[in-house]
């Protein structure tokens, strides 16, 4: 019994959290490494495009509530995508044709690129400053949880209650049918195909008739999808504050570079790993530890490696590390 | 009149000097041309021309008698122009069959029988269909670059050094290759450094000397011709 309380208390405050949070970084990861691989810059601006594609549903979402609309026990936030989706592509195309379609033409080194994007995320942040203001909101409603601590004691008679927020379960299955769709799309379809040979080999790819404009914007289309998606899970999941997103590009980009820069499928896993290193080394194991050993043993500590205040450093470390010892990234294959 | 030809063709790269100058390539349906020549002559800058990649300060192209010079490198693969360059020349990082898929984006029907015709053509590509390019051989990768190219159905298929970097019992497989696809009718402009065997398989050649003409004739002409012999084929 005591067993299975530990695995509860486990499985409670590390694997569901880290499965929700990790999803999220991959949706942000797919996204650097998908703009990496095709555009071939290192995006500055990802934290705050997604943030910016949230912002939409947030707006859209207090408005449908005021009219009404919604759908019942599920967040209203989830009938906003679309029209969020919508905003968040026609903006990053708006940024692509009056920004960073000059410094292609003029085919600028990747750095200048990357220091473009800087540039891009402070004009979103100051845009998002004026719509939406820099404050907290809460945009969630609906069925807060599926499965309660205290119905779930009540069913198993276990000391330890087992939870799972509605936003954890929306947060992993989203995830798992955008990115199903998205590597559908891109190994099975001609379009996709195309994509992938403009990545691999540009010139090649032009010499066989692609139309490089094409790929651009059906690049920017897929990556206004996961910007958004992910922007949103996690505004759910966490409340939405405008600015956190920037913080985020720190675990972001660990995850893609982790998953090896530019394939997509290692920056999917990528964003599990960080968000399980991030959490187990940041969690307290005193009651899981108790639960193991005879009383007496039981430790007084809290028996955290790291405070959670140091979350980012675990994936800041993780970062330098992989750079260091294996630069391409744990997950080889082939890029995007 | 050529099928596909370069006439007095003179170009550079952006504002640098002339590589090329009063140039002229010509080829018809059916016939391999080889250009020779020594290192820095201008060999691949006037297949790069013919195909677009760099304008022309003179000259003209013309294919089928209609004049292409001012049409970009994609149109002309449009009008049925192919090229394989000289290095990376494949989707390293796709299948086979995808890299011949890839070579027939443009085409609106028919690409499954196609690439049948490909893996005829060379039946180790069908073996190998499912296996990422990156991991073949050499001599395997020229024989899925060459596929590729020829997904197209082109009429004019340009090689940059077919043979750079092969065994020469590959490259005498691969010459076999380019042989069976003269035989469909394409014609065949290939940039050579083995210049004696590109002879051997050729029906004209050009000898190219610091971006002019020096030297042209049928490939058993230049093989024979003394002075071609002592100043490119080694005595």
């Amino acid at each position: 019994m005591d067993f299975i309380n530990a695995i509860v208390v486990l499985t409670n405050f590390t694997i569901i959290p880290a499965l929700a949070y990790g999803s999220q970084l991959a949706l942000g990861a797919i996204f650097v490494t998908l703009i990496y691989a095709v555009l071939r810059f290192a995006n500055f601006a990802t934290g705050d495009m997604m943030s910016f594609g949230t912002m939409f549903a947030v707006l859209l979402t207090y408005y449908f509530q005021s009219i009404g609309l919604g759908l019942g026990f599920l967040p209203t936030a989830l009938l906003t995508i679309p029209f969020a989706i919508i905003m968040m592509i026609l903006y990053m195309l708006l940024i692509d044709k009056f920004v960073f379609s000059y410094y292609r033409i003029k085919k600028s080194p990747p750095v200048q690129f990357a220091m473009v994007s800087v540039g891009v995320m402070f004009v979103t942040q100051a845009i998002i400053r004026i719509i939406i203001g820099p404050s907290d909101r809460r945009f969630l409603d609906g069925e807060k949880f599926i499965l309660k601590a205290t119905e779930f004691k009540e069913m198993t008679g276990l000391n330890e209650g087992l939870t799972l927020k509605s936003t954890q379960a929306i947060t992993i299955v989203v995830t798992l049918i955008i990115v199903s769709i998205m590597f559908w799309f891109l190994n099975k379809t001609k379009t996709g195909t195309s994509m992938r040979a403009y990545s691999d080999n540009e010139d090649l790819a032009l010499l066989s008739g692609i139309d490089p404009k094409r790929v651009v914007l059906i690049t920017w289309v897929i990556a206004g999808v996961l910007a958004t998606v992910g922007g949103i899970l996690y505004g759910l999941d966490k409340s939405y504050r405008p600015f956190v997103y920037f913080n985020n590009m720190l675990p972001i980009f660990a995850a893609a570079i982790v998953g090896g820069i530019g394939n997509p499928f290692g920056a999917f896993l990528g964003g599990y790993v960080i968000a399980f290193a991030e959490i187990l080394i940041t969690y307290a194991y005193k009651r899981f530890i108790a639960y193991l050993v005879p009383e007496s043993m039981e430790p007084d500590s809290l028996m955290q490696l790291l405070s959670t205040d140091y979350k980012f450093a675990v994936s800041f470390s993780i970062l330098v590390i992989v750079l260091l010892i294996r630069p391409s990234g744990i997950f080889k294959g082939k890029t995007i | 009149m050529a099928f596909f030809e370069g006439k007095q063709m003179t170009a550079g790269y952006g504002d640098g000097p002339d590589i090329i100058s009063s140039c002229s390539i010509s080829a018809n349906r059916g016939e391999i041309v080889a250009i020779l020549g020594p290192n820095g002559a201008g060999k691949s800058t006037a297949m790069k021309a013919m195909l677009g990649l760099l304008n022309l300060k003179s000259g003209s192209v013309t294919l089928d008698g209609e004049e292409i010079s001012k049409i970009s490198p994609q149109d002309r693969v449009k009008q049925g122009i192919s090229f394989v360059p000289q290095t990376r020349n494949v989707f390293a990082e796709l299948t086979v069959r995808e890299n011949l898929e890839i070579g027939g984006f443009l085409r609106e029907e028919g690409l499954d029988q196609m690439i049948e015709n490909i893996y005829n053509l060379f039946p180790i590509l069908s073996e190998k269909k499912s296996q990422i390019v990156g991991q073949l051989s050499g001599g395997q990768r020229q024989q899925v670059a060459l596929g590729r190219a020829l997904m197209s159905e082109p009429s004019v298929l340009m090689l940059d050094e077919p043979t750079a970097g092969v065994s020469p019992i590959v490259m005498d497989e691969l010459f076999e290759h380019i042989i069976k696809v003269k035989k469909t009718n394409v014609a065949i402009i290939m940039v050579e450094q083995n210049a004696k065997q590109a002879l051997s398989i050729s029906d004209r050649g050009y000898v190219l000397v610091t971006g002019q003409n020096k030297f042209e004739g049928s490939g058993e002409e230049l093989l024979n011709d003394p002075e071609v012999r002592r100043s490119f084929l080694g005595g």
